[in-house]
């Protein structure tokens, strides 16, 4: 692609310095993301993914946790290096986040209205009648219906779903250029989910915004993201193109994830529990991280740690047992 | 309280395995008679101080009697008042919660209003008047103080039971036909006692601090026993002049009851994590941090924040 | 909601009556007042007609249904001692009680809040730890002592307030930190495990997502929903001064209701003795039924909740 990426995540690294260790929770993830892109972040629970994202607008809980290291660019500027008053104007504005439970991310003791419009008026600037009618269209692009008289309304008297679509209208009221999404139809309805994620995409259409989710459905995968990232120990394993991971899965774990799923692009399959144990990312072994479970195991894998190998166009694993495609990155 | 630690807290236990030694050697510990003094030596000031005196390590009172040894009987008082309290209450209290959870039901709706009733009265107060109009002496202050305190048990207990009944072992018993007193004592009674401990251990500084205030009062132990609350009320007209006779039996109140709270807050994030909303209740003049209905959030109430 | 709050209400009016009842019960049930209103040789004859008087005459029974009809009118006889309606007694005594729960009280919130705040924020930090400290030593230390100590350090030593009395704005102080000591110390442990759980919350998280300021989403963010069971604690603890004033009043010579109970059980003046505990009783349980209706009110949650 010609245009410059909006966001490039370069060998980002964050660690939990806890009593019983370091916990790499993310240990050198690269990607790059353009405008109006989606990337999904698929892999087991507790691969790295919520850290990721929480790691792109620096909020890893604190004080275990640290960013150790690499280089996060939006839109060319490292948002590692700012200071924390700049980093507040990034998020909300320029990065937003909707989180996985819509019952527990809005405020029980605010109005819809001010957890609305705080946000407007921070990034926008905007006051009186001019903020009302932002937040009323911010309400409306997603759907809420007598926007107006919902303003004055607490969390508690909405749904799930249309908890999570405030949540999402909060987002996006700023404009983001980014909105990552961790897992935000995980406890929602199937039928509310399918809802949910339609209006992601006309919104996304419509505003040109990219956006990270986070899924464990393989099914969300295949219906809305560009590109892949399956995550394992902390890593970015392989990534591409939807379609080129479908269809040429060239990691073994990768393989196992997609083997656990009887019928991909059908129904929303969960990831099934693949043999072994994930590993304990304080303690992990050199080599290949999977190569304790890896069916395609070879001496190597335990004793140095596996190479990317391009298998494609933008399609990258990280194997010692797959065989490199046309050059290698 | 810092992060919860596996061992026993050696601040707490250092306090409490010395006030029981105490209490149990006074008899050879103390240097004086606790009870008689010699009125010529009366308010004797400590020894370190001019005109002390190597016989009256912390003074004499105004009969003086010896300040120390009156301290050290005092802690007899104050372990066996809470004893036996906590005994009388805390057997009361589990039945009647064991019967409550494991029946339910219209008997369990009817003690369960007593309990709330209990629960509601401000303690002190009502204390205070039954004492003094029924003659304030040694069993009724003990018999005051556990009319009092039953409802607390009750009403964890029952909760505890409620639980505990759903369980498979107690089905299984009921089908192989076991009577409810079998169930109850065989099969739900030790499943709670890490509460039950949980709950005496939180209500002993409670219940010091109750007999201390009622003494204080004076409608408490009467003199003249070296209960600690009466050396305090009886230090109170000398305070300018001799404050050793106030000072040093309320250190050993602070103590014990500092001591016995830490050592309940230990025992409850240790013993039962389930209990962690409780908090050492130990109150004396707001009449207690009574429990509150269920519709209010208790997490807080008085900050079990374990670490 | 409502069935929960007229439950609520009919459970008040309950304890009110099991404390009359006890009130009633143990003030006939011990010694004659006669006895002790008569010379020692007065005629069986005086005591006859002193006794038909006072309505003592008559079968308990009758004597108690007399006595409820008459607290519902708000008749609680004439003292013993003046024959002066009690109600006059209690009216006197009731200003200074309040005054000193209210002053104590908002004395507690505003040592209470901040320090809780700001231990939960700055978790672990060297104020977190002392703060912790000062309130373990808070549930720990005996009023009536803490009060003799403040006494002696202030007033005898230092004079810079006076030891008792009722008066001026120096006059307060002392007593009010006694009594609010203790709940500061509750309030603090309650406000800082309140913000650790909110701190630690989604919409917390969610609210720095937005890039909202720390500050704001600490305070407009954080303490709303940590200040809901504290609010609602504060007005618990007020009325629990009242139920438990007995103590700071006597320590401090304050002329409060709770002195003049403890005088009337002196005394045997037994109309004002429960007069005043049903007075206390009353505001102490009206106040805790006002305290669930406050907390279901500010919580949108339990407001909006039909059934
Ligand atoms: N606050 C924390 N303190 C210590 N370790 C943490 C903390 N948060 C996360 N971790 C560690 O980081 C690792 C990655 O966690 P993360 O939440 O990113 O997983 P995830 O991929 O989002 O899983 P899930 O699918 O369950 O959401 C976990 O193994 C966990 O041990
Ligand atoms: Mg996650």
């Amino acid at each position: 692609m010609a245009a410059a990426p909006l966001l490039v995540v370069e060998d980002l690294k964050t660690h939990f310095f806890t009593r019983r260790g370091v916990t790499k929770a993310v240990d050198g993830v690269s990607f790059t993301l353009h405008a109006g892109e989606t990337l999904a972040l698929v892999g087991e629970s507790g691969s790295g993914k919520s850290v990721t994202c929480l790691s792109l607008v620096r909020l890893v809980p604190e004080p275990a946790g640290r960013i150790v290291g690499g280089r996060v660019l939006l839109e060319g500027e490292d948002l590692l290096t700012k200071s924390p008053g700049e980093m507040r104007r990034v998020r909300g504005k320029k990065i937003a986040m909707v989180l996985q439970d819509p019952m527990t991310s809005l405020n029980p003791a605010l109005t819809i209205g001010t957890q609305v419009s705080e946000v407007v008026r921070l990034h926008q600037g905007l006051r009186g009648g001019a903020l009302r009618e932002r937040v009323l269209s911010a309400l409306r692009r997603l759907r809420i219906s007598a926007a107006d008289t919902r303003l004055g309304q607490y969390p508690h008297q909405f749904s799930g779903g249309m908890r999570q679509r405030v949540s999402s209208a909060i987002g996006l009221s700023c404009e983001p250029r980014l909105l990552i999404a961790d897992e935000p139809t995980t406890s929602l309805d199937v039928t509310i989910q399918a809802q949910y994620l339609e209006l992601l995409k006309e919104v996304q259409a419509a505003a040109g915004v990219a956006i990270i989710l986070v899924t464990h459905d393989f099914g969300i995968v295949a219906a809305i993201a560009d590109r892949v990232a399956v995550m394992y120990a902390g890593r970015i394993v392989e990534m591409g193109t939807t379609l080129e991971v479908f269809n040429n899965p060239s990691h073994p774990y990768t393989r196992a994830l997609l083997r656990c799923l009887p019928d991909v692009g059908l129904g929303r399959q969960q990831l099934v529990e693949i043999g072994g144990q994930p590993p304990d990312l304080s303690r992990l072994p050199a080599g290949c991280p999977f190569a304790p479970r890896c069916p395609e195991r070879q001496s190597i894998c335990e004793e140095q740690s596996p190479p990317t190998v391009s298998v494609g166009d933008g399609h990258l694993a990280e194997c010692w047992a797959t065989k490199a495609v046309g050059s290698q990155q | 309280m810092p992060a919860p630690s596996r061992e026993l807290p050696w601040f707490p236990g250092a306090i409490l395995a010395a006030l029981v030694l105490t209490a149990v050697f006074a008899p050879y510990l103390a240097p004086q008679s606790p009870t008689e003094g010699d009125i010529t030596q009366k308010l004797i000031p400590p020894v370190w101080m001019e005109r002390g005196e190597g016989r009256h390590p912390l003074g004499t009172d105004r009969f003086g009697r010896d300040v120390l040894s009156r301290v050290i009987y005092g802690s007899r008082i104050s372990l066996v008042v809470s004893l036996l309290a906590i005994g009388l209450s805390g057997t009361f209290g589990t039945a009647l919660g064991l019967i409550s959870g494991y029946r339910g039901g219209f008997t369990d709706s009817l003690l369960m209003r007593f309990t709330d009733i209990g629960l509601s009265l401000p303690t002190i107060l009502i204390a205070v008047v039954l004492v003094a109009v029924s003659e304030p002496s040694f069993r009724n202050v003990v018999l005051v103080i556990s009319l009092l305190l039953w409802p607390r048990f009750a009403r964890q207990i029952r909760g505890e039971t409620l639980g505990i009944k759903e369980q498979d072992f107690v089905a299984l018993a009921v089908v192989a036909g076991r009577s409810s007193t079998w169930i109850i004592s065989r099969h739900i009674f030790p499943n709670v006692v890490p509460t039950l401990l949980v709950i005496s251990t939180l209500q002993v500084g409670y219940v010091i601090l109750l007999e201390g205030t009622l003494s204080f009062l004076g409608v408490g132990v009467p003199p003249p026993n070296p209960a600690w609350g009466l050396m305090i009320a009886d230090g109170r007209g000398f305070l300018a002049t001799a404050w050793w006779i106030t000072l040093f039996p309320g250190v050993a109140m602070l103590l014990t009851v500092l001591a016995v709270n830490l050592m309940g807050d230990w025992l409850r994030d240790h013993l039962d994590p389930k209990l962690r909303q409780l908090g050492s209740r130990a109150e004396t003049e707001p009449a207690a941090i009574e429990p509150v209905p269920e519709a209010r959030p208790r997490g807080a109430a008085a900050g079990a924040d374990g670490g | 909601m409502w069935r929960y709050l007229i439950g609520r209400a009919l459970q008040t009016l309950l304890s009110m009556l099991v404390v009359i009842s006890i009130v009633f019960f143990l003030t006939r049930l011990s010694g004659n007042p006669v006895h002790l209103l008569l010379d020692v040789n007065a005629s069986e004859r005086d005591q006859q007609i002193l006794m038909h008087h006072l309505g003592l005459d008559k079968p308990l029974p009758v004597q108690y249904g007399i006595y409820v009809m008459n607290i519902f009118v708000g008749d609680f006889g004439n003292s013993v001692l003046t024959r002066r309606p009690v109600t006059e007694h209690i009216w006197e005594r009731l200003p200074a009680t309040v005054e000193l729960g209210f002053v104590a009280m908002f004395l507690s919130v505003l040592i209470g809040v901040p320090l809780g705040m700001y231990s939960a924020v700055h978790r672990g930090s060297m104020l977190d730890s002392a703060a912790r400290v000062f309130a373990v030593l808070g549930q720990s230390m005996p009023a009536f002592w803490l009060g003799l100590m403040l006494i002696l350090i202030f007033a005898v030593v230092l004079g810079l307030f006076p030891a008792g009395g009722r008066g001026g704005v120096e006059n307060i102080v002392l007593p009010a930190f006694t009594l609010g000591y203790f709940t500061s110390a509750a309030i603090l442990r309650l406000t800082r495990s309140a913000m650790l759980e909110v701190l630690g919350s989604d919409y917390i998280k969610f609210a720095r997502l937005k890039g909202l300021h720390e500050q704001i989403v600490l305070w407009k963010h954080g303490l709303k929903n940590a200040l809901l069971p504290v609010v609602t604690f504060a007005v618990m603890l007020f009325v629990q001064f009242l139920g438990g004033a007995v103590v700071t009043e006597t320590v401090f010579a304050w002329p409060g209701l709770g002195r003049l109970i403890l005088e009337s059980i002196t005394t045997r003046d037994y109309p004002i003795v429960q007069a005043g505990v049903l007075v206390l009783s009353a505001l102490y349980l009206v106040g805790n039924l006002f305290v669930d209706v406050l907390y279901s009110y500010l919580n949108p949650r339990i407001r909006h909740a039909r059934a």
